[in-house]
């Protein structure tokens, strides 16, 4: 018996060992990535459409050395000093980076939105502060960066991005500086050799452009953007890929371009969405006068309604008569049959809710501390463009044809919803308990259904073996907020193909850009 | 002859809610009373558990959108006595949670099975009582699909674990101490998103788990009839991050919790095979967990397995 004893007690130490000793770290899905292989350089992409710059030489970039100059041959010798002595740290990143750098600043961008996703806790007297971009460090800090406020970001950065490529790529085409690691064999390349110019710099336009935008979106991570871009610029140069002169140029350029987009997003109406106390009150007067139930918040206190003026934001890929334009019609009355009816359905899905919508409500939730539905979609988009082998300029291109398709969903979903203000499914029957959490604004249409419905729209135009994917998706995350408790089946269905006519405007505009 | 009570049919379960999953467990696994040859000893129990407070990282506050968090437990137990010195244990619980304030659904199921094997290697009278020493390996797993990601409502973290732990008793006359300590590995997770923040954006769907220590100190006085106890217990998670200010809470947050609470045992003179046992314990101080108070009581009978019946008193 003793033996048995010590055997078993032997047994469970050893299994216990095995399984300590595991390695448990995670690795995220994009991690280990080999460098962007281009399928095709785009080397005309200098004269795709650009969004808001006027010609892609709006502004100038310096005629470089020769590549037979001795301050060049200096920028050569560099490269071969960093190449010599590269540490694994410096590996990982030239690694991280080769990956793309349209990718790899949307990822960044997605984790900023879920750090900074957090609604403000109550003031004692049962208020809320409200973050403040002249304040920025100070709690509540900001941006409390919620679905509208993320998806405007996503897509001024996106924008900013491919413009500056496409400006980028106008010089690249221009001057024909070749490559370091072509110039100079003896400089290895630990990208993927093309013949695509180097100057300016690629990487040096999205760290310039980058930098001074998300700046702005989120003020506090200055020194963490600031790190990454001198690690985008420095990876650049140790990789073979760009000269120091070539990082510079293209450094200035991004910025220069960034600052158009700036002031664009300055006076575009987000500073005012937050709206004040006349006018949430005046949503709720107005909504009564009509004969309706007004929306009122759920939470406890109860907190103002998220971005009521949002609607207004000039969109991308329309002007704002459109978004009025777009609007759909009135949800079913309050206290009509058809709202009956539609209550009814969420109650049942929720009384006793199977593991599979559970599943479903959460895959798709991307509520607090996520990077929200827009980045949900950036996600899926940004798995699907790696299987693609676009160029960095094409990347740019579909990224801000989504984002931008995202924003303006946005808009005209706010609109709408401020439009009628009407009450959430637990407000109208307590007894609806959700599986995720209910948002703090009014029901119809559903903010998930239009992102999505945008997202599939455009999505399926850029990638047309996927589009029938895509509207699955679409349909799944719209599908998720009924069986969640959180939206009535007109608010999911309306909303979808809202999107769907939003994302129709991007179609439009990507048939135009000559891209294609 | 302290020995006694170690050779009788016995087992004490005290309740303690693992932070904010409230997760009410039983815990056999670690009182220092071992079941006899072929003895089975079943038991059903009931606990509950509830919190108003709660710790988001160090920070101590309520939140009106919860309200109380409480939960409660059903679960069936095991011990079974292969010798005196050696003693399988298992468990299986059904929860079921809700909040009494706000809009979020409540969730119940079956949770995960656990088991202990606990051994009595030492056992040694001294001039003045007895000590003895014992080792435990335990492994839990989820038996259903429930979950996890939907804290504090979730029923459990849906993580496969392995334990170990050393537990030593000394017993004078009727009175007694235990002290013991276990180290728990905890698999990771896999859950229905795709991506989720920590301290950083994590593109995956599954989640690093960190591992757990926990100890576990009780006096009281112990006799053939009953059993009392003072029982204080602290729990600490060995990494993970702390809530952000009014984030939700995470499956791999570190939720640390020290707990104070007493138990009993009662066995019933005239059918010494049935017993009822009941505790309560009160929170006193945590990270990333409720501040609970948790009550259960439970009934266990046992049947001998013996091929002759001689030990019958």
């Amino acid at each position: 018996m003793k033996k048995i004893i010590t055997f078993i007690s032997f047994s469970i130490i050893t299994a216990a060992i095995i399984l300590i000793a595991c390695n448990k770290n995670v690795s995220g899905r994009t991690a280990n990535l080999p460098p962007l292989n281009p399928s095709n350089i785009d080397l005309n992409a200098g004269t795709w459409k650009t969004v808001l710059l006027k010609r892609p030489d709006t502004f100038a970039v310096a005629t470089p050395l020769p590549v037979t100059n001795p301050a060049y041959i200096g920028e050569l010798n560099e490269i071969k000093g960093y190449q010599k002595n590269l540490t694994s740290d410096q590996a990982d990143k030239i690694k991280y980076w080769a990956a793309g750098g349209v990718l790899r600043w949307n990822e960044i961008m997605r984790e900023l939105v879920a750090k900074y996703n957090l609604p403000p806790y109550q003031n004692p007297d049962g208020t809320y502060p409200i973050p403040s971009s002249a304040n920025p460090f100070a709690y509540p800090l900001f941006p409390f960066a919620n679905p509208p406020y993320a998806a405007r970001a996503y897509a001024y950065i996106s924008a900013a991005q491919y413009d500056a490529l496409v400006a980028c790529w106008y010089y690249k085409n221009k001057f024909n500086r070749p490559a370091p690691y072509v110039v100079d064999t003896s400089v290895h390349a630990a990208v993927t050799k093309t013949t695509l110019p180097s100057y300016p710099s690629e990487a040096a336009v999205l760290a310039g452009v980058t930098t001074e935008m998300m700046i702005l979106f989120f003020p506090d991570e200055i020194a963490n953007i600031q790190q990454k871009a001198i690690e985008q610029e420095q990876a650049a140069v140790m990789s073979g890929a760009a000269s120091r002169s070539d990082i510079i140029a293209g450094d200035a350029l991004g910025r220069q371009i960034a600052d158009a987009f700036i002031a664009r997003g300055r006076a575009d109406g987000a500073g005012a969405a937050v709206g004040n106390q006349t006018i949430w009150t005046a949503l709720e007067t107005n909504t009564i006068a009509r004969g309706e139930t007004p929306w009122y918040s759920l939470e406890t206190p109860k907190r103002p309604p998220m971005l009521p003026v949002f609607g207004k934001v000039t969109p991308f890929l329309f002007d704002t008569a459109t978004t009025s334009a777009l609007r759909p019609g009135p949800p079913p009355a309050t206290t009509g049959d058809q709202m009956k009816t539609e209550l009814n359905e969420v109650y049942g899905y929720v009384k006793n809710p199977t593991r599979d919508n559970t599943r479903i409500v959460h895959f798709w939730a991307d509520g607090v501390g996520t990077y929200t539905p827009p980045g949900h979609w950036d996600a899926i988009a940004a798995e699907d463009f790696i299987t693609k082998n676009y160029s960095e300029v094409r990347w740019a291109r579909n990224m801000a044809l989504l984002n931008m398709s995202l924003m303006d969903a946005a808009i005209v979903c706010w609109s709408t919803k401020y439009f009628y203000f009407n009450a959430r499914p637990t407000q109208l029957n307590p007894a609806i308990k959700t599986i995720t959490g209910i948002p703090n604004f009014p029901a119809y249409i559903s903010g998930h259904s239009t992102f999505s419905g945008a997202a599939a729209t455009i999505l399926g135009y850029l990638i047309p073996e996927r589009a029938n994917a895509y509207t699955a998706m679409a349909q799944e995350a719209s599908t998720s907020r009924l069986v969640g408790g959180i939206h009535y089946k007109s608010d999911c269905n309306v909303g979808l193909t809202v999107g769907a006519s939003v994302g129709n405007y991007a179609i439009q505009k990507a048939k135009a850009d000559g891209a294609n | 002859m302290q020995t006694v009570f170690k050779k009788r049919r016995l087992v004490l379960v005290s309740v303690m809610m693992l932070a904010f999953m409230n997760v009410l467990q039983a815990q056999t696994d670690e009182d220092a009373i071992m079941m006899s040859k072929n003895n089975l000893c079943s038991g059903i129990m009931y606990g509950h558990s509830s919190w108003k407070n709660y710790w988001e990282g160090t920070f101590k506050r309520d939140n009106l959108n919860l309200g109380t968090v409480s939960s409660n437990m059903y679960s069936i137990m095991e011990n079974y006595g292969v010798n005196r010195k050696l003693n399988i244990i298992a468990n299986l619980p059904y929860i079921e949670t809700k909040a009494s304030a706000g809009t979020m659904h409540g969730m119940k199921g079956i949770q995960d099975l656990s088991a202990w094997v606990k051994w009595m290697p030492v056992e040694k009278n001294l001039k003045k009582g007895t000590i003895s020493l014992y080792l435990l390996g335990g492994a839990s797993l989820p038996v259903s699909n429930y979950v996890a990601d939907f804290l504090p409502l979730s029923i459990g973290l849906h993580s496969k674990t392995l334990s170990g732990k050393v537990m030593v008793d000394y017993q004078l006359g009727n009175f007694f101490t235990t002290a013991s300590a276990t180290y728990t590995y905890r698999s990771n997770v896999t859950i229905d998103r795709t991506s989720y923040y920590t301290t950083a954006l994590v593109l995956s769907n599954e989640v690093q788990m960190p591992d757990m220590m926990s100890e576990n100190f009780r006096i009281g006085y112990r006799s053939s009839h009953l059993i009392a106890e003072a029982v204080v217990s602290n729990m600490t998670t060995l990494s993970g991050f702390d809530i952000r200010k009014n984030d939700m809470p995470f499956l791999s947050n570190q939720m640390n919790a020290t707990t104070a609470g007493v138990n009993f045992k009662y066995t019933l003179q005239k059918i010494s095979e049935l017993a009822i046992t009941g505790g309560a314990n009160y929170t006193v101080a945590g990270r990333n967990s409720g501040q609970a108070t948790n009550f259960n009581i439970g009934v266990f009978y046992v049947v001998d397995f013996s091929p002759k019946k001689k030990n019958k008193k």
